[in-house]
């Protein structure tokens, strides 16, 4: 018989989110802030974003030329392995498949690179396809710098530490690199709907 | 002494054993878990709550019993809207039993053995996972020098009030500094304020020691301890951070 908290009502969601989120997830309406230490302070003067790895030649933006690249407004949902989804949250930012555009690689996975020594680890082919962005603007404002601003790293199909903060490049790898937290406990893939959080999930 | 699993976590039943009130709002829950596999002092837990008609929610707590305890405890604040943690601080009780999977969390972790100086930065509840490095260090009777800077509200929201006293009191390694934000008994001798760029000064270990940092709070503490002690000089390296909102349910 499966298990019961004996006592326990819950407090029950209406079915349209219910669709929406995960197995484990609840939904929150403010935004919380989770990060492994402290907040950066880069220097947009100095700020760049960077393909490397796997790739002929590097390609490199700086602040201007990033924003100064098509953007596009995104709404999506976004669940953390921390338990909390928030729905409809609206962004702004540039589509990976832009800054793809014109890189020839044979890699097939990415490690995405942080101020502060952040890395997350992605096949590549989860990132590309409109599945990601580099972000810089929440709710039509610069990205605030507990957020990951200046600009963070977008995937919202897998938990949120895939989406790095304060992100500054992904270097294109043939073989798959476990990132920060991949490599402290957390799942290598991290697809919420599958609830991969940990290793083994 | 605990280690990371590569295996899955799966959730297991344990079984209340005891319920301390430590605070109006704060309860310890120790638990009595057959197959635990051990922890590190900073890890934390799932915790699972199902009702008789199969819905489940999940939150995560930090584990406040130091390794060397056979019986896991989780500390645990009441939040009025929340939804699992008034049913754990106020419906809970001993002998019931109650779905959990861990350790969790590889990175906010402290091994007894580490020479570095340690500084500990305390929010509210965010003394759990700290609580859980102090006891470990005590239980194996570690030295190295610790300093923590614990802010609460008001002295009755102090958890962990009279063990801290005992352990500062045997242990001339370990000192605690405290502040009280909003009120103060008579006679306080503590800091009486928000954690400031003085008050940090004087707590926190010369940026020459290399000292090892773990800050636990809500967020705009840990934001303003972590941004103070970068301008103190220290590696941002040095400083590990958890938080928690107000979401924690």
């Amino acid at each position: 018989m499966a298990f019961i908290s004996r006592g326990f009502r819950g407090k029950r969601r209406d079915a349209a989110s219910s669709s929406r989120v995960p197995p484990g997830q609840h939904v929150v309406g403010d935004f919380p802030v989770l990060s492994a230490g402290p907040t950066p302070r880069p220097d947009l003067a100095k700020w760049s974003f960077t393909i490397n790895g796997e790739v002929d030649a590097p390609k490199t933006w700086s602040w201007d030329e990033l924003r100064k690249l098509p953007a596009e407004d995104i709404t999506v949902d976004i669940h953390c392995v921390t338990k909390w989804s928030k729905l409809d949250t609206s962004w702004k930012g540039v589509s990976i498949d832009t800054l793809m555009e014109g890189v020839d690689t044979a890699a097939e996975y990415v490690v995405a690179f942080s101020d502060g020594g952040y890395t997350t680890n992605m096949p590549l082919d989860e990132i590309t396809g409109h599945k990601a962005w580099v972000a810089y603007e929440y709710d039509a404002q610069p990205l605030h710098p507990e957020h990951g601003g200046p600009a963070r790293l977008l995937v919202p199909h897998l938990y949120l530490w895939k989406s790095a903060k304060w992100v500054r490049g992904i270097t294109l790898k043939n073989e798959d690199e476990p990132g920060f937290w991949e490599s402290n406990g957390y799942n290598n893939h991290g697809d919420p709907w599958r609830e991969e959080r940990y290793w083994g999930d | 002494m605990g280690r990371l699993t590569v295996t899955r976590l799966t959730w297991q039943i344990g079984e209340v054993t005891d319920i301390v009130q430590e605070t109006p709002k704060v309860a310890t829950l120790t638990i009595e878990v057959p197959a635990w596999s051990g922890h590190l002092a900073g890890q934390h837990v799932d915790v699972r709550l199902t009702t008789d008609d199969g819905y489940q929610t999940q939150r995560s707590y930090s584990i406040a019993s130091p390794p060397e305890e056979a019986r896991l405890a989780l500390t645990v604040e009441r939040l009025e809207d929340g939804e699992v943690s008034p049913y754990l601080v106020g419906e809970l009780r001993p002998k019931d039993s109650l779905e959990l999977r861990g350790p969790i969390g590889g990175f906010f972790v402290w091994r007894a053995g580490d020479p570095r100086p340690l500084l500990l930065i305390a929010g509210g509840s965010g003394i759990v996972p700290l609580m859980a490095m102090i006891r470990h260090r005590a239980a194996v009777e570690d030295h190295t020098p610790v300093r923590l800077l614990y802010s609460s509200r008001a002295f009755e929201d102090v958890i962990y009030r009279e063990e801290l006293e005992r352990l500062a009191a045997a242990d001339r390694t370990l000192t605690v500094a405290q502040t009280l934000t909003r009120s103060q008994p008579a006679g306080w001798t503590g800091y009486a304020r928000r954690l400031d760029r003085a008050m940090m000064d004087e707590v926190a270990w010369p940026a020459q020691e290399g000292p090892q940092v773990f800050i636990c709070g809500p967020t705009s503490f840990v934001e303003a301890a972590a941004g103070l002690l970068v301008d103190h000089g220290y590696d941002p390296r040095w400083i590990k951070t958890e938080r928690f909102g107000a979401t924690g349910g």
